[in-house]
C-alpha cells in the first residue's frame, strides 16, 4: 500500500527525523489558512503540493509556490480538482518553502536479492534514483543494514561521509540513516525513500543564517502482507485514490488489476492469470484485467469476480481459467452458472476447468450449455474469436 | 533418485489440526509420503487422520519420537515464521512452508537463522515439493505426475500444475517438482534447485518456470550458462504482457524501474541454452526437441 507524502511524513516525524512542518489542505480556503499560519511562523513562502499516489506531480504542475495567503488560495484552487494521470487531486499539502542549498537521496528499500533491507544514498539528488543508477552507478552508495541489529551507526556514518557532508549535516544524515531503517521495521514498509534530503537555508528574525538537513519529501510503501498487524496504516488507506473496483476485489480478496483490453479474464493462481493474458494477447486479443481469485475459492467468490470483470462496460468476452488444485472445479462451475444468472449484461463466456473435479464442473458446465475448451490455448482462441465476433456485430449495428 | 523429497522423507506436519493441514495431510499420506508426526501446541498426545499419526506440542518432541527430518508448515501467517524456526532448531534440516502473506521483514529475520543451522527452507507461499512415485510435500495435486527424469522448478502454483499436466500429458515424467513460492524473500531460489538437479544422477533435463519481477531467472541462467551446457533445458516466463509498476498477484511478481521484465529474463535463459517456450504447452515439444524421450 503506497501512502500518500503527507502521511508518510508524519511516519518520519513519529521517529524523529527533521521534517518541515505543514499541513493538508482539502479547498483553497483551508489551504489559504494554513499558508497564513505558515508565513505569520516565519516562512518566507509556501509551497502547496498536490496530494496523488502516482509519480510525476511536479512536470504535471501539480507543485506550485506561493508568497502570500492569497496567492496560496489561486494556486491551490488550480491544483485541487486537476487530473494528474488519471487521478483526481482532493488534497494538497501546504508547507513552508525551503531555500535549498543542495540536494541528495537517501533511500531504504527490500534488496530481495540480498534478503536485507538496503539503504541507498546519492549526492544526485532530486531527480529519480533509477536514473542516477542507469547513467552514474558509482554515484550511489550502498550499504545492507544487519537482519536482526538494523542500520548500524558505522554503516550510517559510511553513507553520510560517501554523501560528501560535512560538519553538524554529517550526524544529521546518520540519525535520518537510521531513522529510515527504523521506521521500515517498525511500518513493516518495503519502501521508505527521502528525496530530496536537503540542505536549506534559513533565516532568524535577526538576519542570522542557519543551514540545515531537512527531509523535504517522503515516498513509503506499506507491504501489504504486514497490514493485517498495523491497524493504524490501514486507517491511512486513500479510499478516494482506490478505484471502487480495486476497493471490492480487495474486500473479496481478490487479486484484481484493470487493463485496457475486452477479454475479461478470470483465473485461480497468479501465475497462471499472468500466462491466461499473455495467450490472450498472442491470439491477437487484449486482457481486460489481470484476475486470481486465489486459492479454495468459493462459488461467492466467483460471483464476486465476475461482477468486478463486467463492472468495465469495455469487456464484450470473458475467459475462465481454472486448474483446480485447492479449488475445486464443481464449486466455481457452480459460481460460474449463479453468476451468469444475476448478470447485469449478456457477454460470451469460455470456459476451461481442468484438475480437482474437472468432470462435475464439465457436467455442471455443459447442462448450462457453456462454451468450454480443454486447452488454455483453443481457450484463449476461442475467446479472441468470440471478442472479434461481438465487435463486427457492433460494427455492423452502428453502420 | 530426486531431490529434497522422496522414500526417505519423514514428514512433520506443523499445524495438522487445521483445516487446511489436516486435508493435504490426508492427500500426501493417500500419496504415498510417510506422514509420522503432526504438532499442535494444547493438542500433545491425541492422534491425527483417523488415528494413523500421532500429534505433539512441539517439533522437538516429534523429532525425538518419530525420528521426523522435514516439516511442511500449514500454520497462519502470524504464527508461520516461529513455526520454522522451531523447525529449524529441532534439527530438521527441509522446511516447506506453504502459509502466504508473511511479512516479507520477517522473513530477513527468518532467513539468517535458517542458514546458520544448515537447514533448508521451501517457500513461504509455495505449492511444494513432489518426487514423482514417491513422496509429495505440499499441496500440487498427485494425479498430475508421471515418474519420469526432468527436473522442474517454478515460482508459481497452478501454473506449474499447468506445465507438469502438459509434461505428463506428453508421456514426459518428472523426477521432482520443486515450486519455489512467489514472495520477495524465500528459502530457496531457482539457481539453488538448478544446483541440486545437477548433482541429482536421475534427473536428465530441466524446465524452469519464472514470472515477472526480481532476478531470481537471470541469475539462475548466468549459472546454467557455465554448468549446465549438455543437459536439455526449457523455460516459461508468464507476464510478457504484464504493465509496469503493478504487482501482479504475486508479491515477488512486479515490473519496477525498468527491471524484472519478463524480455530481459527470456534473453538470459535463451543466452543460457534454455529454449523458451511462448505457452505452457510448447515445453514438452522443445524438450521432445532436444532429445527428451516420451514415453
Amino acid at each position: 500500500m503506497k501512502l500518500q507524502e503527507f502521511h508518510a511524513r508524519e511516519l518520519l516525524v513519529a521517529a524523529g527525523l527533521p521534517v518541515p512542518t505543514g499541513r493538508v489542505a482539502t479547498t483553497p480556503a483551508e489551504a489559504a489558512g494554513v499558508a497564513q499560519e505558515l508565513l505569520t511562523a516565519g516562512a518566507s513562502g509556501v509551497v502547496v503540493k498536490a496530494q496523488v499516489l502516482v509519480g510525476g506531480r511536479g512536470k504535471a504542475g501539480g507543485v506550485r509556490l506561493a508568497t502570500t495567503a492569497d496567492d496560496a488560495e489561486r494556486v491551490a484552487s488550480q491544483i485541487l480538482g486537476m487530473t494528474i494521470k488519471g487521478i483526481t487531486v482532493r488534497k494538497v499539502l501546504v508547507a513552508p518553502a525551503s531555500d535549498i542549498r543542495h540536494e541528495y537521496y537517501l533511500g531504504a528499500v527490500l534488496d530481495r536479492a540480498a534478503q536485507r533491507i538496503l539503504v541507498m544514498g546519492s549526492a544526485e539528488g532530486g531527480v529519480e534514483i533509477e536514473q542516477v543508477a542507469k547513467e552514474q552507478p558509482d554515484a550511489i552508495v550502498r550499504v545492507h543494514a544487519h537482519p536482526h541489529l538494523g542500520l548500524l551507526d558505522f554503516q550510517a556514518r559510511h553513507v553520510a561521509l560517501a554523501l560528501g557532508l560535512t560538519g553538524p549535516h554529517l550526524s544529521d544524515a546518520v540519525a535520518v540513516a537510521r531513522g529510515l531503517v527504523r521506521v521500515m521495521l517498525d511500518n513493516d514498509a518495503d519502501l521508505v525513500e527521502v528525496n530530496p534530503l536537503a540542505i536549506v537555508r534559513e533565516r532568524a528574525a535577526d538576519g542570522t543564517e542557519t543551514d540545515r538537513l531537512i527531509c523535504l519529501d517522503a515516498k513509503i510503501t506499506i507491504d501489504d502482507s504486514a497490514l493485517p498487524r498495523h491497524a493504524d496504516l490501514e486507517t491511512r488507506r486513500d479510499l478516494d485514490e482506490e478505484d471502487p473496483a480495486d476497493r471490492e476485489a480487495r474486500e473479496q480478496e481478490i487479486n484484481f488489476i484493470h487493463l485496457d483490453g475486452t477479454i475479461g479474464c478470470l483465473v485461480n493462481g497468479a501465475g497462471l492469470a499472468m500466462t491466461t493474458m499473455d495467450l490472450v494477447k498472442r491470439a491477437g486479443g487484449e486482457p481486460a484485467n489481470f484476475l486470481d481469485i486465489g486459492g479454495g475459492a468459493r462459488a461467492d467468490t466467483v460471483a464476486a469476480a465476475m461482477r468486478l470483470i463486467l463492472a468495465d462496460p469495455r469487456v464484450q468476452v470473458i475467459l475462465v481459467n481454472i486448474f483446480g488444485g485447492i479449488t475445486r472445479g464443481d464449486e466455481v462451475a457452480r459460481g460460474l452458472v449463479e453468476a451468469r444468472a444475476q448478470q447485469s449484461r449478456a457477454v460470451p463466456m469460455v470456459v476451461r476447468i481442468v484438475g480437482t473435479n474437472a468432470e462435475a464442473a464439465q457436467d455442471i458446465l455443459r447442462q448450462a450449455a457453456f462454451q468450454t475448451a480443454e486447452s488454455l490455448e483453443a481457450a484463449a482462441a476461442q475467446a479472441v474469436s468470440a471478442a472479434r465476433q461481438v465487435a463486427s456485430v457492433a460494427e455492423g449495428a452502428g453502420r | 533418485m530426486s531431490i529434497l523429497v522422496g522414500r526417505e522423507t519423514r514428514l512433520v506436519v506443523q499445524g495438522i489440526t487445521g483445516r487446511e493441514g489436516e486435508f493435504h495431510s490426508r492427500q500426501m499420506q493417500a500419496y504415498g509420503t510417510r506422514v509420522v508426526a503432526g504438532t499442535r501446541f494444547g493438542k500433545g498426545g491425541q492422534r491425527a487422520l483417523d488415528g494413523t499419526v500421532p500429534v505433539f506440542d512441539t517439533v522437538h518432541e516429534a523429532v525425538q519420537a518419530t525420528g521426523a527430518n522435514t516439516s511442511i508448515v500449514y500454520v497462519p501467517a502470524p504464527a508461520a515464521p516461529d513455526a520454522i524456526l522451531e523447525a529449524v532448531d529441532a534439527g530438521i534440516g527441509l522446511v516447506v512452508c506453504i502459509t502466504e502473506r508473511i511479512p516479507a521483514l520477517d522473513m530477513v529475520k527468518v532467513m539468517p537463522v535458517v542458514r546458520e543451522a544448515g537447514a533448508r527452507l521451501i517457500g513461504p507461499n509455495c505449492p511444494g515439493v513432489t518426487s514423482p512415485g514417491r513422496a509429495k510435500v505440499g499441496i500440487i495435486p498427485g494425479s498430475i505426475h508421471l515418474e519420469g527424469s526432468v527436473g522442474l522448478v517454478s515460482r508459481s502454483g497452478t501454473l506449474t500444475y499447468e506445465v507438469v499436466q502438459a509434461l505428463t500429458d506428453a508421456g514426459i515424467g518428472q523426477s521432482t517438482c520443486v515450486g519455489i513460492g512467489g514472495d520477495p524473500i524465500i528459502g530457496t531460489s531457482h539457481l539453488d534447485v538448478l544446483q541440486l538437479f545437477a548433482n541429482d544422477p536421475e534427473t536428465h533435463a530441466l524446465v524452469l518456470i519464472g514470472e515477472i519481477g526480481g532476478s531470481a531467472e537471470e541469475e539462475a541462467a548466468a549459472w546454467a550458462a557455465d554448468h549446465l551446457r549438455g543437459i536439455p533445458k526449457a523455460a516459461f516466463i508468464a507476464g510478457r504482457t504484464a504493465p509496469e509498476g503493478k504487482r501482479m498477484g504475486h508479491a515477488g511478481a512486479i515490473i519496477s524501474g525498468g527491471s524484472g521484465t519478463a524480455a530481459a529474463k527470456v534473453a538470459a535463459l535463451e543466452a543460457a541454452g534454455f529454449r523458451v517456450a511462448e505457452t505452457p504447452g510448447q515445453i514438452a515439444q522443445l524438450l521432445a526437441a532436444q532429445g527428451v524421450a516420451t514415453t
